[in-house]
C-alpha cells in the first residue's frame, strides 16, 4: 500500500454518505428517521470540508465544519421540538399521514 | 498504515449509514447513527483534525443523538411502520440515488485526475487545537458571534415550541 | 518494522497493567465503601469473608457471576445485551490518557481533557439503552431521569474545567500538571473546584444525586431488569467513573503526581483515594435531592456561577 490516501478517496466517502442520507430522506416515512438522514448528509459535507482543509493546508474547512456542527445541533433541537408538538397533535409520525393541507 | 485505517473506518461508516436508513426499529436506527458518527470522528482524526473529532463525539454523538433518543422515548408507538403505501416512491428514490452516485463519481474522477500532492502540509503549528482557536477568534470572529446568536434563537424556539402552558 | 512491533507490545503491556489495576481498585472500592460507611454509622461493615471482610469483593463477584442471566421476554435482545457494555467501555477507555506519573501514561493526546469529556458523554447511552431495552415502566422512567441528569451535569463539568484550562493554556493533561508546578490550581480556582465536585457527584449518579438508582424510589431505576454479570458491569462502570472523575480532579486541581518524597504514582493514588473517600463520606452523610431540586440547582445556580467563574478568570488573566 502506498503511503497516503489521496483526496479523491475522502471525497468519494463523503459523496457515498451523502447519497445514503439523501436516499434515506426520500425513502423513509418516519419523521425521526428523516431527521437522522439529514444529520447523515451534514456529516458527509463535514468530511468533504475537512478533507479539503487538510489538503489545502489552511483551517477554513475545519472552522466551517465546526459551524456546521453547531448549526446542526440547533436544527436538531428545533426539529425535534416540532416533532414532539406534531406527535402530540396528530398521534402519528408517518409523514404521509400529515397531509391536512392537501386540497 | 494509513490506507488500512482509512478503508476500515470508511467501510464502517458506510455500512452503519446503510443500516441507519434500513432498520425498522427507530432505536436501532439511532444507535447505528451514533456508530456512524464515531467512524466519521475517526476519519477526522485521520485528517489531522483532532479537535473536530473530539467535538464531533462530544456534540453529535454525545448530545444531539441523546436528544434524538429522548424524543424516541417520548413518541414511541409500539407498532412498526407496516403501511407501505409509498406509491413506488421507494424504487424511484433508489434509482435517483444510484444516478446521483454515478454523477458524483463522474465529477470526482474527472476533476481530480491525478492524486496531486496527497500529503500537502498538515497544518500543525503547536497543536491542532491552538491553531484552530487562533484562526477561529481572529479571522472568523464574526461568524462565531453570529452562530452564538443562532444558537440562542434555536434554544428559545425549541423551548417555546415544546413547553406546556402552565396556568397559575 | 521491529520498532513498531516493540512499541505496540509496550503499549499493550501498559494497557494490561492499567486495566488490571483499575479493575482491582474498582472491585475493592465496593469493599472500601461498605467498610467506611459502616464505620461512619458505628458498625463494622463486612467482617466475615476473610480477615475483616477483605475477600468480600471476591465473594460478591462469584455470586454475580453464577447468577442466572434473565432477559425479559419483551425486551429488545441486542440492545439489552449491549447496554452494560456501552456503559462500561467509555468508563475504561478514559484511562488511556490519564498520566499517573511524568512518564507513565498509555498515550499522550494533545486534546486529553476533551477526549475524557467526549468519552464520558457516551456513558449516557448505556443508561438510555438499558431503559429502552428493559421494556418496563420503572426502567424507562429511571433511565430518562438519569440520562437527563447526567447530560445536564456534563455541561457543568465541562464549564467548571474551563477555568483551570485557561490558566494552563493547554488541553494536554501532562502540560496541565506541569503548569501546576508552583501552585496547585485549587488555590487559583476554588469556585471551579467546588463546581467540579458537585458536577462530578451528579455525573456519576452518587448521593446526593442518586435518585435515578435509588432503591426506595424506582425499584432500581434503569437496571431494574438486570441481574448477574450485566448488573455487575453497571456497577463496575459506576465505580470506574468515580475513579476517573477523582483522577481528573487530582490532575486538574491538585497537581497530579507532584509531591515531595514519595514516587509520583503513589501521590496520584493518594489524591484519587482522597476524592473517593470524599464521595463515600458524602454518601454516608447527605440525604437525596429530589429531581426538580436537582435540575433547579444545576441550571439556575451552578450554571451562572460557572459562567461568572470563566468571565472572572478571563479578566484576571487579561489584566495580569
Amino acid at each position: 500500500m502506498s503511503g497516503a490516501v489521496p483526496l479523491s478517496y475522502y471525497l468519494i466517502l463523503g459523496a457515498l454518505l451523502f447519497i445514503i442520507g439523501a436516499v434515506g430522506v426520500l425513502t423513509r416515512r418516519n419523521a425521526l428517521v428523516i431527521l437522522m438522514s439529514i444529520e447523515l448528509m451534514l456529516n458527509a459535507v463535514n468530511i468533504t470540508l475537512v478533507a479539503f482543509s487538510r489538503f489545502q493546508g489552511n483551517f477554513t474547512g475545519q472552522i466551517f465544519s465546526l459551524f456546521i456542527i453547531a448549526v446542526a445541533a440547533a436544527e436538531a433541537a428545533v426539529g425535534l421540538a416540532i416533532i414532539i408538538v406534531l406527535f402530540n397533535n396528530r398521534e402519528t409520525l408517518n409523514v404521509d399521514e400529515i397531509n391536512l393541507m392537501k386540497w | 498504515m494509513e490506507p488500512f485505517f482509512f478503508f476500515l473506518f470508511a467501510a464502517g461508516a458506510v455500512i452503519s449509514a446503510l443500516l441507519v436508513i434500513s432498520r425498522r426499529n427507530i432505536m436501532h436506527c439511532a444507535l447505528f447513527l451514533v456508530l456512524t458518527f464515531f467512524f466519521v470522528a475517526a476519519i477526522f482524526v485521520l485528517l489531522n483534525a483532532e479537535f473536530l473529532a473530539a467535538v464531533q463525539v462530544l456534540v453529535y454523538a454525545g448530545a444531539i443523538m441523546v436528544l434524538f433518543t429522548f424524543v424516541i422515548f417520548l413518541v414511541h408507538i409500539p407498532r412498526t411502520e407496516k403501511i407501505r403505501r409509498t406509491f413506488g416512491q421507494k424504487n424511484l428514490a433508489l434509482a435517483l440515488g444510484v444516478f446521483l452516485g454515478l454523477e458524483v463519481a463522474y465529477i470526482v474522477y474527472g476533476a481530480i485526475s491525478a492524486p496531486a500532492s496527497p500529503a500537502a502540509a498538515p497544518v500543525v503549528q503547536g497543536g491542532n487545537t491552538e491553531s484552530f482557536g487562533v484562526a477561529l477568534f481572529t479571522r472568523f470572529l464574526f461568524p462565531f458571534e453570529i452562530v452564538s446568536v443562532l444558537l440562542l434563537a434555536a434554544m428559545i424556539g425549541a423551548i417555546v415550541l415544546a413547553k406546556k402552558e402552565i396556568d397559575r | 518494522m521491529p520498532t513498531v512491533v516493540v512499541e505496540i507490545i509496550v503499549v499493550l503491556v501498559k494497557i494490561a497493567v492499567v486495566f488490571g489495576a483499575v479493575a482491582l481498585v474498582v472491585a475493592y472500592l465496593t469493599y472500601l465503601e461498605r467498610k467506611v460507611i459502616g464505620h461512619m454509622q458505628h458498625r463494622m461493615g463486612p467482617m466475615r469473608v476473610g480477615w475483616h471482610g477483605l475477600l468480600q469483593p471476591i465473594a460478591d463477584g462469584l455470586k454475580l457471576f453464577t447468577k442466572e442471566d434473565i432477559i425479559p421476554s419483551q425486551a429488545d435482545r441486542w440492545v439489552f445485551f449491549l447496554a452494560p457494555v456501552v456503559s462500561l467501555v467509555p468508563a475504561f477507555i478514559a484511562y488511556a490518557v490519564i498520566p499517573f506519573d511524568r512518564n507513565f501514561y498509555i498515550t499522550h493526546l494533545n486534546i486529553g481533557v476533551l477526549y475524557i469529556l467526549a468519552v464520558s458523554s457516551l456513558g449516557v447511552y448505556g443508561i438510555v439503552m438499558a431503559g429502552w431495552a428493559s421494556n418496563s415502566k420503572y426502567a424507562i422512567l429511571g433511565s430518562f431521569r438519569s440520562a437527563a441528569q447526567m447530560f445536564s451535569y456534563e455541561i457543568f463539568l465541562g464549564f467548571s474545567l474551563i477555568g483551570p484550562l485557561m490558566i494552563a493554556g493547554s488541553l494536554d493533561l501532562v502540560k496541565i500538571v506541569d503548569a501546576q508546578s508552583k501552585v496547585w490550581f485549587i488555590v487559583y480556582q476554588p469556585v471551579a473546584f467546588l463546581l467540579f465536585l458537585v458536577a462530578a457527584t451528579a455525573e456519576t449518579n452518587r448521593v446526593p444525586f442518586d435518585l435515578p438508582e435509588a432503591e426506595t424510589e424506582l425499584v432500581a431505576g434503569f437496571h431494574t431488569e438486570y441481574s448477574g454479570m450485566k448488573f455487575a458491569f453497571f456497577f463496575m462502570a459506576e465505580y470506574a467513573n468515580m475513579v476517573i472523575v477523582g483522577a481528573m480532579a487530582s490532575v486538574l486541581f491538585l497537581g497530579g503526581w507532584s509531591g515531595p518524597v514519595l514516587p509520583g504514582v503513589i501521590w496520584f493514588f493518594l489524591k484519587v483515594m482522597a476524592f473517593i473517600f470524599l464521595f463515600i463520606w458524602l454518601r454516608a452523610t447527605l440525604p437525596r435531592l429530589r429531581y426538580d431540586q436537582l435540575m433547579y440547582m444545576g441550571w439556575k445556580v451552578m450554571f451562572p456561577i460557572a459562567i461568572l467563574n470563566i468571565v472572572g478568570t478571563g479578566l484576571v488573566i487579561y489584566l495580569l
